[in-house]
C-alpha cells in the first residue's frame, strides 16, 4: 500500500496569524505547524499501511523553503519520506495553482491512495483536494470516517448529516480524511530521532515542468486567480452580561433576553 | 467581470437544499446590481423537482437529467455536467457560478475550479457586486474569525461557494422557467459508486441550517446529560451542537461538532452549556448572532465573547430555562 498525504505546514493557531503588507498569509507571524486535518489523514495513511504489512506513506507538500522544520514531526508520527515542492513563484499561489503543482507533484510518484485533510486553518477551504482529483481522473471520496482498501478497490464512509453514505471506487483513487478516523499518534523518541534521517526531495516548478502555459496560465502568487482587496476586524461584540442569581432568576432573564432580542 | 450568474442547486431525498434557495435569493440582487442575469442549475437523475423549487426564486433553470447518477455521489457528476453546460453555453457563458459551503457545494467548487481553470473564494458571508472593482467583492472571515477579509477574482470569471444563513432566502415575484436537459454520463471525472445510505441518528436537519443550537460540552457529563441538552433544544425549537470533548467521548456523533475539525455554524441563538470556550471551538461559533452560555466556571473562556452568560450548574439551570419557556407556551 503506497500513500501519499497531502500536507501543509500552517500558521499554528495561537493567535498571532495574520496577513502582510501584500495582503498574503505572513508566515513570520506565527510559528508554522502540520494543518491539524492533515494529522488525521496522516494517521490513517500510517494505519492503513501498518495494517498492509507492507508499503509506504509520502508526505507531499507545496510550502515555504523553511517546510522540513515542520514536516520532520510528520516523518517523526512515522510518516518514510517527504516531498516538497516550493519555488518563489509560489507565494502568493490561490487554490487553483495549488492542486495544478500539487497534480503535477503526483504524476511524479507512483501510489495507490492520496489521503488530503478536509480543509487548511490558515484561511482556506476544502477545495484543494477536488481540484487535484479532477485534474489526475482521481476517484475522489470525501468526509471519510472510515477507509478501507480491499482488492483494488477502496470503500469509504463518507460522513452525512444524519450518518455516512458507504462509497466505492477503484484504485489509485483520493480520499479526504476526517477526525473521525482517529486520534492522530504522538510522535515517539525513537521517531523524533528517526526523522532527522529521513529524506526530504526538494522540487521546483522546472523540476517538475511546470511552467505558467503548462499549467493554463494561472499558478503562482503573480498570477494567483483571486486577490485580496481589504483586511479588516469583525465587529466587535458588545460586552458580556454576566448572571450569577439562582437558576429560576437566571432562567427568567435568559428569557426576558432572547425576547428583546426576538429570537423567542 | 460581467454577464450571467449561474447558482449550482444542491440536492438532498429528491428535493432542493435551503442553501440553494438563500444563494439563488444573493444571485438575483447581484445580477440587479450588475446589469447581468441570474439563472439556476441542478443536476441530478431526477431533478425536476428540486428544479421546479428553485425556479421559485430564480426566473430559469436548468434540470439536467443523468441517467444512473443516483447510484453515485454528486461531485463528479454535478462538475461534469455544469462544465459541459459551459462549454455549450459558448459565449457568452456565464462568469460566475455560486454554491452553497457545504460538504457537496465544496466538493463540486473544486472540482469546476479545475475543469475550468476559474478561481474560487471560498466560505463567504456577503457577496456585493462592485462597479469600481468591476465584479463580485467577496467577504470571508480568515484565521479563526479574527480577521475579516474582502476578495475578488483577478480575472473575468469565478466561483465562490457561500456559508448557509449568509442570505435570508426570498421566493421571486413570479415562477421561473424549468428547461429540462439529458446529459451523458462523465468522460473525464470518475464516477463514485454510492453504495449504501446509512443513518444513525434519527434523520435531522444538518446543524449549519439550524437557527436556534443548543451545544453540549464535556460539563454535560454523559450521553445521559445530553438529554438535558436536547429538552432545550426541542423547548427552543432548535438542534443539538457539542464541542469535540463531547463527541471525542462518544457521547453524541461527529456530525454535531462545531469547531476547528467539525461543523462551522451561524445561527441566530448558540446556546452553549458546559462548554469552556476553546479557541478551537470558537471559530465555528463566533459569528452567531447571540451567544449565551451556562457555565460554572466564571473564568470560562466563553465568558469573554458570550452576549449572556450565566454562572451556574447547567442541570439547575436547564430544567428552570425549559419550565420556563413552557409556560409562555413556546
Ligand atoms: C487540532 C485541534 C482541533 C480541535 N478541533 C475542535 C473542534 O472542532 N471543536 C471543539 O469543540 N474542540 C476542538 N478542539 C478541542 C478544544 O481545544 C477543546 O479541548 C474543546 O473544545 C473543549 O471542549 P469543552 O468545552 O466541552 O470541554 P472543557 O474545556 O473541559 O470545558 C468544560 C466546561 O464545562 C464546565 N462545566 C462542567 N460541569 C458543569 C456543569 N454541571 N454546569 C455548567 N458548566 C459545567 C466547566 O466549567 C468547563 O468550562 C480541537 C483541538 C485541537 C488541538
Ligand atoms: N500547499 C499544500 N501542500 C500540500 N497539501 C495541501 C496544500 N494545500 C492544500 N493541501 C491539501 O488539501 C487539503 C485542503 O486544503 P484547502 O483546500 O486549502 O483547505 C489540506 O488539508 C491538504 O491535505
Amino acid at each position: 500500500m503506497r500513500i501519499v498525504v497531502l500536507t501543509k505546514p500552517v500558521p499554528d493557531t495561537t493567535g498571532a496569524e495574520r496577513l502582510g503588507p501584500d495582503l498574503r498569509v505572513d508566515r513570520t507571524a506565527s510559528p508554522a505547524v502540520v494543518n491539524a486535518n492533515d494529522e488525521y489523514a496522516l494517521e490513517a495513511a500510517l494505519k492503513l499501511v501498518e495494517a498492509a504489512g507492507e508499503g509506504e506513506v509520502v508526505l507531499l507538500s507545496m510550502a515555504p523553503a523553511s517546510a522540513p522544520e515542520t514536516l520532520r514531526k510528520a516523518l517523526a508520527m512515522g510518516a518514510h519520506r517527504g516531498v516538497l515542492v516550493t519555488d518563489p513563484a509560489l507565494a502568493g499561489s490561490c487554490t487553483l495553482s495549488t492542486a495544478r503543482v500539487l497534480a503535477a507533484a503526483l504524476r511524479t510518484l507512483e501510489f495507490d491512495l492520496v489521503l488530503a485533510g478536509a480543509d487548511t486553518s490558515d484561511g482556506t477551504g476544502g477545495v484543494v483536494p477536488a481540484g487535484v482529483a479532477a485534474l489526475l481522473g482521481l476517484p475522489y471520496l470525501s468526509y471519510a470516517g472510515r477507509i478501507e482498501p480491499s482488492g483494488g478497490r477502496v470503500r469509504v464512509h463518507r460522513l452525512s448529516p444524519v450518518g455516512y453514505d458507504v462509497i466505492e471506487a477503484p484504485l489509485p483513487a483520493l480520499v479526504v480524511a476526517t477526525q473521525a478516523l482517529g486520534e492522530p499518534r504522538y510522535p515517539s523518541l525513537k521517531g523524533i530521532m528517526g526523522a532527522r534521517s529521513k529524506e526530504i526531495a526538494t522540487l521546483s516548478l522546472a523540476d517538475l515542468d511546470v511552467s505558467v502555459e503548462a499549467v493554463g496560465g494561472a499558478v503562482g502568487g503573480a498570477v494567483a486567480t483571486t486577490r485580496v482587496l481589504e483586511v479588516r476586524p469583525p465587529v466587535v461584540r458588545a460586552a458580556t452580561e454576566i448572571v450569577r442569581e439562582p437558576a429560576p432568576v437566571a432562567a427568567a432573564r435568559i428569557v426576558e433576553f432572547l425576547q428583546t432580542r426576538k429570537i423567542i | 467581470m460581467s454577464g450571467a450568474i449561474w447558482v449550482v442547486g444542491e440536492m438532498a431525498d429528491g428535493g432542493l437544499v435551503r442553501i440553494s434557495t438563500e444563494i439563488a435569493t444573493l444571485a438575483r440582487d447581484l445580477a440587479a446590481a450588475s446589469g447581468g442575469t441570474a439563472s439556476g442549475v441542478v443536476v441530478g437523475e431526477a431533478p425536476g423537482a428540486a428544479a421546479g423549487e428553485l425556479a421559485d426564486y430564480l426566473p430559469a433553470v436548468r434540470a439536467v437529467s443523468v441517467a444512473g447518477a443516483d447510484g453515485r455521489t454528486a461531485a463528479a457528476t454535478t462538475a461534469m455536467a455544469v462544465a459541459d453546460l459551459i462549454a455549450a453555453a459558448g459565449e457568452p457563458g456565464p462568469t460566475l457560478l455560486l454554491l452553497g459551503a457545504t460538504p457537496d457545494g465544496r466538493d463540486v467548487a473544486g472540482m469546476l475550479s479545475a475543469l475550468l481553470g476559474w478561481g474560487v473564494l471560498v466560505n463567504a458571508s456577503a457577496v456585493t457586486w462592485d462597479v469600481t472593482v468591476g465584479g463580485p467583492v467577496v467577504e470571508m472571515s480568515t484565521f479563526g474569525g479574527r480577521l475579516i477579509t474582502t476578495s475578488t477574482f483577478t480575472g473575468s470569471h469565478g466561483i465562490v461557494t457561500i456559508r448557509p444563513q449568509s442570505v435570508t432566502a426570498e421566493p421571486a415575484a413570479g415562477h421561473g422557467v424549468v428547461q429540462s436537459v439529458a446529459a451523458s454520463d462523465s468522460p473525464v471525472l470518475r464516477p463514485v459508486a454510492l453504495v449504501d445510505r446509512v443513518a444513525e441518528a434519527s434523520a435531522e436537519a444538518p446543524i449549519e441550517e439550524a437557527r436556534i443550537i443548543v451545544a453540549g460540552g464535556r460539563g454535560v457529563g454523559g450521553p445521559e446529560g445530553f438529554a438535558t441538552v436536547r429538552s432545550l433544544a426541542v423547548a427552543l425549537g432548535g438542534a443539538v451542537g457539542a464541542t469535540r470533548a463531547a463527541v471525542d467521548a462518544g457521547w453524541i456523533p461527529y456530525a454535531t461538532q462545531i469547531g476547528q475539525t467539525g461543523k462551522t455554524v451561524k445561527p441566530a441563538l448558540y446556546l452553549a452549556l458546559g462548554i469552556s470556550g476553546a479557541i478551537q471551538h470558537k471559530v465555528g461559533m463566533q459569528t452567531a448572532e447571540t451567544i449565551v452560555a451556562v457555565n460554572r466556571d466564571p473564568d470560562a473562556p466563553i465568558a469573554e465573547f458570550a452576549d449572556l452568560f450565566v454562572v451556574g450548574d447547567l442541570f439547575e439551570v436547564v430544567p428552570a430555562l425549559v419550565a420556563a419557556l413552557r409556560s409562555r407556551g413556546t
